[in-house]
């Protein structure tokens, strides 16, 4: 049956199962455009920037798993969707972005609202089309959204000019996808496993260490078992968070920059690391050259340019962490024998770690003034940490990161690898269309929400209660940190103090705001706010000069912590 | 250390800026590349000459490998290979250099392609240590223009870089 480009289009999508899309308009997408208005079943969240749209949809694939998807025009509409892209590549998430272009006749003419989007985002996406005939549309489509999802997950960007959104052909949609050039690994090796367990039962000091490759192939409870069997502590990056239960008794909190002291401690001092679906970041490592200088390295990953990348691995292991973590545990009940030994000579090593934990807690200083951390200590304990929670970057993330405990994968959604101020608050808009009953908490710095607030008329419109809880300190706050240890409290650039009055704005854009300038309000006015159904700003004067802590400076070895 | 890297492509617009745009992103470096079609017209090689320490040129390896569009990447240096360069060279032939650049080709078996009054354009082919001695001995003489190939590599004996497609292991299929 012959249907035009943007049916073709929609039909591809109905397909891939997609519900909703995040989308803006322009001249050259209004062919799709109107096809999707005969088309309900798709969900059309129309944004306020294509920035916001991009990080909507990656919320929205964070937070469900499934591939996220957004459509914007050409030319200036695409140019605004890259920092969502980079955002998204950073931490490997799975959305299809499609951008609309000029006419294929004018491609290459400068032609009005044309920009090279496939040449702009090549080394920001994992792979990405130009479809210049109609009939290669539907192909494309279904291996977008395999790419995307598939091995090593990524943004895949599909840019179609707007006379091929126009043009007939036959539809058929491809059952299968073959590219033979794109085979990824999900199997790791055997031997190589059972190496790394081996290794693992002859360790005195071991220690997990997991990534969010833990989140994106599912393989939490994968983990806790083999985490509980082992005995074994469990410290994260901060794209692993989720992964392992942040209440669990074996985990050690973060690790990196702003991570524990336990969690630092023990992987300097540990002899055997099983890496899991983390790729050694630098602020997760501190300097490479005195990372865990003890130990021996297992990493499993299903990329493999994430191997022996930064940090030299002794047990290589290419595959998807669920189905790797599994054969460990078959190929550790065949060790029976050794595992008595094994959990004994760990005794000592488990009982250091323990007093690092008891002697070194994650802690602030209270000196009567609002703290940031007690907010989210009090956020926690009002959502039992059940709520889906984004956060912007800066100390607002750092703070989250450290004192929510997240119980569940896909509850944190946060830019880790590009540090996207701007990227909490579509993300939330983004992961509460997809859970519209759940609690979505945006928690942001005064800077931070500034760079997307235009989506709460988003928010506004589509009757999604997002919650932002505005850490306000006055201040680009880790910014100012650094300025205030490093660079002699020379405070240049970083005042905030020109920021709206943030109950105002909310009001203004017919949603709610709230103010919170003492502790003794926290919890009265948190409740009120996640109580009500709209979407809510709440802004929280906290102390301006407070510090996350510990911090290992920029460059320097993981056990050499700044502590409160 | 130097390393010459066969790289088997889809035949597609935009591959060749996706592998450029690899190694300038992430900094590697690119001494010489060459890109021809292959018996099956649907694939070209790449034949990249390139540097860096084992964890660099490992890290280029897999990164090559990690681009959708290529099917296969091979290290020469992980087997024995017989290797070519192609040279175009411009000199100096002036009546009373003529005869010596006439002895020189002859001797490392090059052809004089192209004659002015004043110049020959000279062509040559043969691995890295044979064309820089012919450049070395022509300098003297007056090097007016240089174009080079740069190499492009093959196994040697009966070994073939098979276009075996990338196998997954495991994972479901779209
Ligand atoms: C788009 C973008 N621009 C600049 C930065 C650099 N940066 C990192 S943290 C930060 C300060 C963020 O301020 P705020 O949102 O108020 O958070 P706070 O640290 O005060 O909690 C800045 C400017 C960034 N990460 N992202
Ligand atoms: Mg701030």
């Amino acid at each position: 049956m012959k249907k035009t480009g943007s049916q073709i289009f929609v039909e591809s999508l109905k397909m891939e199962g997609v519900d909703t899309i995040f989308c803006y308009p322009g001249g050259a997408t209004l062919n799709i455009t109107d096809a999707l208005s005969q088309s309900p079943e798709i969900r059309q969240i129309v944004v306020r920037h294509e920035q916001g749209a991009v990080h909507a949809s990656d919320g929205y694939a964070r937070a469900t798993g499934k591939v996220g998807v957004c459509l914007v025009t050409s030319g200036p509409g695409a140019t605004n969707t890259v920092t969502g892209i980079a955002t998204a590549y950073m931490d490997s998430i799975p959305i299809v972005v499609f951008t609309c272009q000029v006419t294929t006749m004018l491609i290459g003419n400068d032609a009005f609202q044309e920009a090279d989007i496939v040449g702009i985002t090549r080394p920001c996406t994992k792979h990405n089309y130009l479809v210049k005939d109609v009939k290669d549309l539907a192909r494309i489509i279904k291996e977008a959204f395999y790419i995307a999802k598939s091995g090593r997950p990524g943004p895949v960007l599909v840019d179609i000019p707007k006379d091929v959104s126009a043009q007939s052909c036959d539809f058929k949609y491809p059952e299968k996808v073959f590219i033979r050039s794109y085979q990824p690994t999900y199997i790791g090796h055997a031997g190589q496993i059972k190496r790394a367990v081996k290794l693992i039962l002859s360790s005195k000091r071991p220690i997990l260490f997991t990534g969010g490759g833990i989140i994106s192939s599912g393989a939490s409870q994968e983990l806790i078992k083999l985490a509980e069997k082992l005995s074994l502590p469990v410290t994260n990056t901060l794209m692993g968070l989720g992964g392992f239960p942040g209440n669990h008794r074996q985990f050690l909190g973060m690790l990196g920059m702003h991570g524990t002291y336990a969690a630092n401690m023990a992987i300097t001092h540990s002899d055997a690391i099983i890496a899991i679906g983390a790729r050694f970041d630098d602020r997760a490592t501190g300097n490479t050259e005195e990372f865990a200088p003890h130990a021996q390295i297992i990493h499993v990953d299903i990329d493999p340019t994430s191997i022996s990348k930064s940090i030299k691995v002794y047990i290589p292991i290419v595959g998807d962490s669920k189905n790797v973590i599994k054969k460990m545990l078959e190929f550790i009940d065949a060790e029976k024998d050794s595992l008595k030994d094994y959990k004994e000579g760990i005794k000592d090593w488990l009982g250091q770690i323990e007093s690092w934990k008891k002697d070194y807690p994650l802690t602030y200083a209270k000196n009567g003034k609002l703290k940031p951390q007690y907010v989210i200590e009090r956020i926690y304990a009002l959502t039992k940490g059940d709520a889906i929670i984004s956060t912007e970057v800066g100390q607002n993330q750092m703070w989250t990161a450290q004192f929510y405990k997240f119980h569940k994968p896909r509850t944190i959604l946060t830019s880790g690898g590009l540090g996207t101020m701007g990227y909490g608050f579509p993300a939330a808009i983004g992961a509460q269309v997809a859970f519209p009953d759940r609690l979505v908490i945006d928690i942001a710095g005064d800077g931070s929400i500034q760079m997307n607030i235009q989506e709460l008329a988003t928010a506004v419109q589509f009757n999604l209660p997002v919650k932002v809880v505005i850490l306000n300190n006055g201040f680009l706050g880790m910014v100012r940190q650094w300025q205030e240890l490093f660079y002699g409290k020379r405070y240049t650039w970083t005042h905030m103090n020109y920021a709206p009055d943030f109950v105002k704005l909310a009001q203004a854009y017919n949603a709610v705001g709230y103010r919170i300038e003492k502790e003794e309000d926290v919890d009265r006015i948190l409740k009120e706010a996640f109580a009500n159904k709209r979407p809510t700003f709440i802004d929280v004067h906290v102390d301006p000069e407070e510090g996350v802590y510990p911090m290992v400076p920029a460059g320097a070895a993981l056990r050499d912590m700044l502590l409160v | 250390m130097r390393h010459i890297i066969s790289v088997l492509v889809e035949n597609e617009f935009g591959v060749l800026s996706r592998v450029a745009g690899l190694f300038s992103g992430r900094g590697f470096n690119i001494e010489s590349l060459c890109v021809a079609e292959t018996l099956d017209p649907t694939i070209s090689t790449m034949t990249i000459v390139t540097s860096g320490n084992d964890t660099i040129i490992e890290q280029i390896l897999k990164q090559l490998n990690k681009l959708i569009n290529v099917i296969k990447v091979t290290d020469f240096r992980e087997m024995d290979y017989v290797s070519r360069e192609m040279v175009l060279v411009k000199v100096n032939a002036e009546e009373k250099k003529r005869e010596e650049v006439l002895r020189m080709v002859e001797i490392f078996r090059g052809k004089i392609i192209d004659v002015s009054p004043k110049t020959y354009t000279l062509l040559i082919t043969g691995d890295e240590d044979k064309i820089k001695a012919f450049l070395e001995l022509l300098k003297p003489i007056g090097i007016k223009e240089l174009v080079r190939t740069g190499p492009v590599a093959i196994a040697r004996g009966e070994k073939v870089i098979k276009i075996r497609e990338k196998q997954s292991k495991g994972g479901e299929d779209g």
